[in-house]
């Protein structure tokens, strides 16, 4: 573990790499949405897997989740992920409300 | 038997290396994050459950919007770099850039917090606001469309100020706390000199006149701290106020194209 520490604080240029990637998949979601080249659920879709590549680059390079131990990085993304997942249960109602018009 | 108490014990793997492989400290701010993102993810799916329920969901966001809204994320994707250049600067033990690259995290995430209140102003100004807050006097812009879809969507300004607004005050408690690392007691008077200048010089009507108490709580939570437990921060301590930052900035990068991206109107 500490010689993965002492590796990835050799070089500051892959937080620049991270920084600059981070920015240009920003600048592609504000071309799409000035665009509105997609239809609302595509774009939803595509804004969703950016944002996720986003996320995944911040926890793993800026957070160094990518330096811990396993054990670490699973404990920490498997919790997160499937009490995020659980609350997609409620989409569900929400798709009812809109088709029976409840107000 | 005073040299066996006194004597660490021989054996290899007499103490027993931690759990997860960190220290306390990063496992703790771990799962103090891990506990925050189910609130921010609450937040969100409660923005998204009105959007998908709701048919005629407001689309406020003009070119101006999403231009300002992008300004905020290039500052706060710059404030995770200049925080994990800090983060390196503690580890080498340079403590002067370890010092500036704080104070350059602090002033994007400064940026950031007056953009988006400059943003806000300006829609609660357009009639978004609230349906608990009363219009302001002589308000001409009560007929106007986003007043209109404050009324006809209640659940909108409820979202987006709730989202936002929690989002807004990780930011301000960020920029605090990263100010107590950077500068611990001397960061005190400077909380209270900002805390006073903008309770004077808001206008009443502002939300932000009862908003800027956030800066008065701040002072006394981070004065029990400094005086209570003084010690000069150290690379862990660093590094643990990092990955709260990282942390802010990854909650914006899914409400900026949640919130903003969506609901365009150009």
């Amino acid at each position: 573990m500490a010689e993965a520490a002492a590796h990835h604080d050799e070089g500051k240029s892959q937080y620049f790499w991270v920084w600059a990637a981070l920015l240009v998949i920003t600048v592609v979601e504000i071309v799409l949405a000035y665009k509105q080249v997609l239809d609302p659920l595509h774009m939803l879709g595509v804004l969703m897997v950016l944002s996720i590549i986003k996320a995944a680059l911040i926890i793993a390079y800026f957070m160094h989740l990518k330096f811990e131990t396993p054990r670490m990085k699973f404990l920490l993304m498997a919790s997160v992920t499937a009490c995020l997942c659980l609350m997609c249960v409620f989409f569900a109602d929400a798709l009812r409300v809109l088709h029976l018009g409840v107000k | 038997m005073a040299d066996a108490a006194i004597h660490p014990p021989a054996e290899a793997g007499a103490f027993e290396p931690p759990f997860l492989g960190a220290y306390s400290k990063k496992v703790g701010m771990w799962l103090f994050l891990l506990s925050d993102s189910l609130t921010f993810g609450a937040l969100l799916f409660a923005y998204s459950y009105g959007r998908l329920s709701v048919p005629h969901w407001p689309t406020p966001f003009g070119a101006h919007s999403i231009a300002n809204a992008s300004v905020m994320t290039a500052c706060l994707l710059s404030s995770s770099l200049t925080m994990v250049l800090a983060v390196l600067a503690a580890r080498r033990g340079d403590s002067k850039w370890q010092f500036n690259w704080i104070l350059a995290t602090m002033f994007f995430g400064t940026a950031f917090i007056v953009l988006h209140a400059m943003e806000w102003a300006g829609l609660i100004h357009e009639g978004l606001r609230l349906p608990i807050f009363a219009e302001p006097k002589g308000a001409a812009e009560a007929a106007g469309e986003l007043a209109q879809a404050a009324q006809t969507v209640p659940q909108f300004p409820a979202t987006f100020f709730g989202l936002t607004g929690m989002h807004m005050l990780h930011v301000t408690i960020g920029v605090v706390y990263l100010g107590v690392v950077a500068l611990r007691k001397k960061f005190i008077p400077i909380l209270l000199g900002l805390w006073l200048v903008g309770w004077l010089m808001l206008p009443a009507d502002s939300p932000f006149k009862y908003g800027i108490h956030v800066l008065l709580l701040c002072a006394v939570v981070a004065a029990i701290i400094v005086w209570l437990r003084p010690k000069v921060y150290d690379a862990h301590d660093v590094e643990i106020s990092g990955l709260y930052w990282h942390f802010v900035d990854l909650v914006w990068m899914f409400i900026f194209p949640l919130v903003y991206l969506m609901s365009t109107k150009i």
